[in-house]
């Protein structure tokens, strides 16, 4: 008996109105995660999509480096790498059309920069000047959302008011294994289903949440699986495959814009590096595990097979990492310059209108700026 | 223009009608939440809208705080102005990471590049008999949280005019409504209601000399009963109404603290870390030179809402009112 046969059992009487879902897609994801480079799938690929990832690829994994390298130099406060999950991000901002907007959480300033973001604004947030450096209706990148899931729900209500204004707009956002845990996912989920809403949820399953490894966040058979209760396709996806990502994404994107519903997409995935340059990896994972996930690495994947169908060179891939490398001069060049702020900032903000409590504490740090300038230049 | 004849109304037809008002003249007015379509909501506030404006535009939603809140803050952030309605003030907390975290900082992460033109009403307090759960005064929790307007309304024409005044908002506006006050009738006109003031301007309500009770929402009333039973007293009794509690109309307030030199803080919910603190000690830093004792508060006991048949020994009554202000003969005894 099929899942969707199911359904209909278990309905004790069902009343006349009540009808089983008739929409096609299979709601259980397939036992095996989609898979394209090294199978003979890989022959259909479209070259220059692969080389488009490729390239990406490259820089995202350069730009995690080199914002790794600034939480050293105390120019950033903190920084939540993705590398070895290059994948997912860049192919979340690739097969989104520019109409469609990105909820990203606070590992996805790769996906945010991949979107077209500015490399520097998209770290402010971390880099302590403002919270978030961009107008998020620009890019239609939401702020990268620093509480667990909670974008999700957001990302379902955008969806939903765009197919109200006619508009085909689509949602895709970012969760992590952890925050599948959370409240606000089963929420957005289930409204997500119920509404119809044009939404892709990509769970980046890469292994931790922080410390703490998806079997003790989850008995369920995988985190796609938690797609079916609530009437909307699972998709499993090996996560490092960037091809197959946008494959799938591509797919349920499209499913979405033409009124087909929500999907859940779990792409499996590994966290390389430490939870964020503040933790210690080592207390939790054993440095085989790593290893292993390193030969399955989403750069050597793509390269390999890229390299193995002469759709790339020694040539081509030095190209791609002086482009690399010249972003990251970019980046850490216009880092290394000291942010400017006005503390006057801090009221300007809170309201449309200050309230009178606000303009008074304004005039108070005012006067307390003043004072401070006074006693500099004496 | 035909003028509809002034009727007696109850505070809940005015919500409707400002909803729907609303709704009319802005067809980005969304009203979405628990039973508001088909039922009309549970105090019947959205009685009608479904029907008039259609599912689409008063969405009965799944059952779900924190994502009714949650998806308004996409809907706004696509240019939608949610109205959503909580069903009671303690079933309110659900949302409260939603509302803490994103609607009442929105506007302050992307530095005004995306405000969130949010109303959230909650029905709230006690006096009607409820239920656990179903009778929290939960102002302070909000008031606490900046980026928030909260405002709440003790008569008719202001639940109207507030409740206008905050879906026009660009800014998220708490709406709370005092649920014992629902069925409360004035004369109003809905065709010629108040024009819509700014938010954030208190009232006074009964004009007064010898001291002033501060107060709002479903205290009102109570205020004004006890400053009639005081006449006999000899206390003529001001009465303030806040209307709004943030943004905070500390000059209406100190004006009349300063024209009567003595004052009482009136409200439901508990008085330790409760609006009455902050707003005594708002007074006494302004008009300290000017009072004649200290500013006392007169709240419920610091308890979780007890059940129905214990609630009248816990709500701030004529009595504990009127012992309160016998104690503000401070300087008599001193
Ligand atoms: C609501 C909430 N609780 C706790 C945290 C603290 N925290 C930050 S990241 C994290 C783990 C998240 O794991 P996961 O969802 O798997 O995402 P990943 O970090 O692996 O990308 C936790 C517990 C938080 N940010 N938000």
């Amino acid at each position: 008996m099929t899942v969707l046969e199911q359904r209909g059992a278990y309905h004790p009487s069902p009343p006349p109105a009540w009808q089983p879902r008739t929409d096609p897609a299979p709601l259980l994801p397939d036992a095996e995660p989609h898979r394209v480079l090294g199978t003979d799938a890989a022959e259909s690929a479209d070259p220059a999509l692969m080389r488009r990832l490729y390239a990406e690829l490259v820089r995202g994994r350069r730009y995690n480096a080199q914002a790794t390298a600034l939480t050293k130099q105390g120019r950033l406060a903190v920084y939540p790498s993705s590398t070895g999950q290059e994948a997912c991000e860049v192919a979340a901002a690739l097969v989104l059309q520019e109409r469609d907007w990105l909820f990203p959480s606070y590992r996805d300033t790769l996906a945010a920069v991949a979107r077209g973001l500015d490399p520097v604004q998209a770290l402010t947030l971390l880099r302590g000047d403002w919270h978030t450096g961009y107008d998020p209706r620009e890019h239609r990148v939401a702020p990268l959302s620093t509480p667990l899931a909670t974008q999700l729900p957001h990302a379902v209500g955008l969806a939903h008011a765009a197919r109200l204004k006619g508009d085909d707009v689509v949602a895709l956002a970012l969760v992590g294994d952890g925050g599948t845990s959370e409240g606000d996912f089963h929420e957005a989920l289930n409204f997500a289903a119920v509404w119809q809403a044009p939404v892709v949820f990509l769970v980046q399953n890469n292994g931790f949440a922080i410390s703490v490894p998806l079997a003790k966040q989850t008995a369920a058979p995988s985190l796609a699986h938690k797609a079916v209760g609530y009437g909307m396709p699972g998709r499993l996806v090996d996560g490092n495959d960037a091809v197959a990502v946008h494959q799938v994404l591509t797919d349920a994107v499209r499913r979405a814009r033409e009124g087909g519903g929500p999907t859940l997409v779990e792409a499996i995935t590994y966290r390389l590096d430490a939870h964020t340059n503040a933790d210690d990896a080592t207390r939790y994972r054993a440095a085989d595990e790593v290893d292993a996930w390193r030969a399955h690495d989403p750069i050597t994947l793509l390269e390999r097979e890229l390299t193995g169908r002469g759709l790339l060179d020694e040539a081509g891939i030095e190209a791609a990492r002086a482009d690399a490398e010249a972003m990251a001069a970019d980046l850490r060049a216009r880092m290394n310059q000291d942010p400017a702020l006005d503390p006057m900032d801090l009221f300007t903000h809170v309201y449309a209108e200050p309230t009178p409590q606000l303009r008074e504490q304004r005039d108070q740090l005012r006067a307390e700026l003043a004072a401070e300038r006074e006693g500099d230049s004496r | 223009m035909t003028t509809v004849a002034v009727k007696p109304a109850t505070m809940a037809q005015a919500l409707t009608r400002a909803m729907r008002d609303a709704m009319a003249s802005d067809p980005t007015v969304h009203v979405l939440g628990e039973d508001v379509g088909t039922l009309g909501g549970v105090f019947r506030v959205t009685d009608g809208l479904a029907k008039e404006f259609g599912e689409d535009r008063c969405t009965d939603t799944p059952l779900a705080e924190a994502g009714i809140l949650g998806a308004a803050v996409g809907m706004a952030m696509y240019g939608l102005r949610p109205v959503v309605e909580m069903q009671f003030d303690a079933f309110a907390y659900p949302a409260f990471e939603q509302l803490v975290s994103h609607v009442a900082k929105m506007r302050n992460r992307t530095r005004g590049a995306m405000p969130l033109p949010i109303t959230v009403r909650v029905p709230y307090g006690g006096g009607i008999g409820g239920v656990e759960h179903h009778s929290d005064s939960s102002e302070a929790y909000y008031m606490a949280t900046p980026g928030l307007h909260v405002v709440t309304p003790a008569t008719v024409a202001d639940a109207y005019g507030l409740l206008r005044a905050a879906i026009a908002s660009d800014d998220p506006v708490v709406v709370l409504e005092p649920k014992r006050l629902y069925w409360s009738k004035e004369s109003w006109n809905p065709e010629e209601p108040a024009p819509v003031e700014p938010l954030g301007r208190a009232v006074v309500r009964r004009p007064g000399r010898s001291a002033t009770l501060i107060t709002y929402g479903p205290s009102l009333p109570v205020c004004l009963e006890a400053a009639e039973a005081a006449r006999a007293e000899g206390w003529d009794l001001e009465v303030v109404d806040l209307r709004s509690l943030t943004p905070f109309d500390d000059e209406t307030v100190c004006a009349s603290v300063r024209r009567t030199g003595r004052a009482v803080v009136v409200h439901e919910s508990g008085g330790f870390g409760g609006p009455g603190g902050e707003i005594a000690a708002r007074v006494t830093e302004r008009c300290f030179h000017h009072l004649e004792a200290p500013v006392l508060r007169v709240a419920g006991f610091d308890i979780p809402y007890p059940p129905p048949m214990l609630e009248r020994h816990h709500l701030p009554g004529v009595d504990r009112i009127l012992d309160a202000v016998g104690r503000l003969q401070w300087e008599a005894e001193g």
